[in-house]
């Protein structure tokens, strides 16, 4: 499998972000997308995500399930955590899994994985900006994606949590998976690295 | 189809829970409707003539109390995205989020019309009349409404906007459901031909709000 952009050219709000973009990134590849803050890595995400249209260029997976188109195939873990304050941790996470189409099945082992186990029934308004993001993070094990779009995954994460999710973002290219991740942050990965425009 | 049943869940019970916002409109509808007694003053009469126009108008402007937040919730958390990218259509998922605003926010309405209308002195038949149209006009708002639920999102802009966007829109629903109310009590009209009309509105909505509101959300996330 093989995601690739070809000269993408992003505009927004009148103003270019970024032109002639290249990139490239085959299963089992993390791709780091680095630069200062406003240079477009978020732009990249949501255009790659499909939430934005590009003013030139294309990105294409081959590889992929034909049928779908490459924002199905996709996670796309945001700065906003797409969480209900009134529904439970548990809910939340059955919510988005019936959604997204995953298998109906034992969510308790997601939860394990992000270390929320204890706070299954509990609201998501009670929860702490680090435990809603391991929230976030559990979306991703739930409903199988082979492509994860990453958005400064692990602000708000300790250090446990980074380690945490190291291992998960292991085991998801271990099994071919793609992921892209805007960072600021080291990842703790081998990456390839994508770096956005110095001018910005 | 599960994940539009998902979708319906969910949003039945977020209104439902506390702040959800489904309380709110019928709360509303009551005291817009106990106001009107009040500012018209203790006329039987007249009451029951102005009696299914309140109710309309009370019942319009509590469905638009709540729409605001169809769509500007499920945007300001990031919802918004991943219905977006998800693999039901969007336009399903817009018909699903607006059935489950109605389901919540609507059915109340509906369900409280008989006991808004005794402070009304509608009789039995006037009442079940009015029920009747809101039972099938509401429908029509909700779905109408989603389309300015959906522009507001996209423009930045919540609440004023949506209501001057939407009440034009309602004015044809508006006009039917007070005529086919009214030609049940006292003719000289036969209820079916207004009520038919309101029908046929609802259900063209049913087909234009879905797809106006997706192709407004398509074209405005950013």
């Amino acid at each position: 499998m093989r995601l690739s952009g070809r000269q993408i050219d992003c505009i927004r709000g009148g103003r270019g972000v970024f032109s002639g973009l290249d990139f490239e990134a085959s299963s089992g590849e993390v791709l780091a997308v680095v630069g200062p803050n406003g240079s477009g890595k978020t732009s990249l995400l949501r255009l790659i995500a499909g939430l934005l249209v590009p003013a030139g260029g294309s990105v294409d997976l081959e590889g992929g399930e034909a049928e779908l188109t490459l924002p199905e195939q996709s996670h796309y873990l945001g700065h906003r955590d797409a969480l209900k304050p009134a529904l439970s941790v548990h809910e939340n996470l059955a919510f988005w899994r019936d959604f997204l189409g995953g298998a109906a099945g034992d969510l308790s082992q997601c939860l394990k994985a992000v270390g929320l186990t204890h706070a299954t029934r509990l609201p998501a308004a009670y929860l702490s900006a680090g435990q809603r993001r391991r929230l976030s993070i559990a979306r991703l094990l739930a409903v199988r994606r082979p492509v994860w779009l990453l958005d400064e995954p692990t602000s708000a994460l300790d250090t446990a949590g980074q380690d945490l999710f190291t291992g998960i973002m292991r085991d998801h290219l271990a099994s071919g998976g793609i992921i892209i991740a805007a960072t600021h942050a080291p990842l703790g990965i081998d990456a390839r690295e994508l770096r956005m425009g110095t001018s910005a | 189809m599960t994940a539009l049943a998902a979708l319906i869940r969910r949003d039945i019970r977020i209104a439902l829970r506390v702040g959800g916002g489904a309380l709110i409109g019928v709360l509303f509808f009551l005291t817009v409707t106990v106001l009107m007694p009040f500012a018209i003053g203790p006329d039987l009469a007249l009451l029951t003539r102005l009696g299914p126009a309140i109710l309309w108008l009370g019942a319009l402007l509590a469905s638009l109390l709540t729409l605001d937040r169809l769509f500007t919730a499920d945007h300001e958390d990031g919802s918004l995205d991943l219905i977006v990218m998800g693999r039901a259509p969007l336009e399903l998922a817009c018909a699903a989020k607006a059935l489950a605003h109605w389901l919540a926010a609507g059915l109340p309405l509906i369900a409280a019309t008989p006991v808004l209308g005794l402070m009304l002195n509608l009789d039995a038949t006037a009442t079940s009349a009015v029920a009747l149209t809101l039972l099938v006009g509401t429908p029509a708002l909700t779905f109408t409404g989603m389309i300015g639920a959906a522009l507001a999102v996209t423009l930045h802009r919540g609440g004023l906007l949506l209501a001057v966007l939407v009440l034009p829109l309602s004015i044809p629903v508006l006009i039917f459901g007070v005529a086919a109310s009214q030609a049940a009590i006292t003719g000289p009209l036969s209820f079916g031909t207004p009520f038919s009309i309101l029908c046929a509105i609802s259900l063209v909505s049913f087909v234009i709000g879905p797809f106006a509101a997706a192709a407004s959300l398509r074209h405005g996330l950013d």
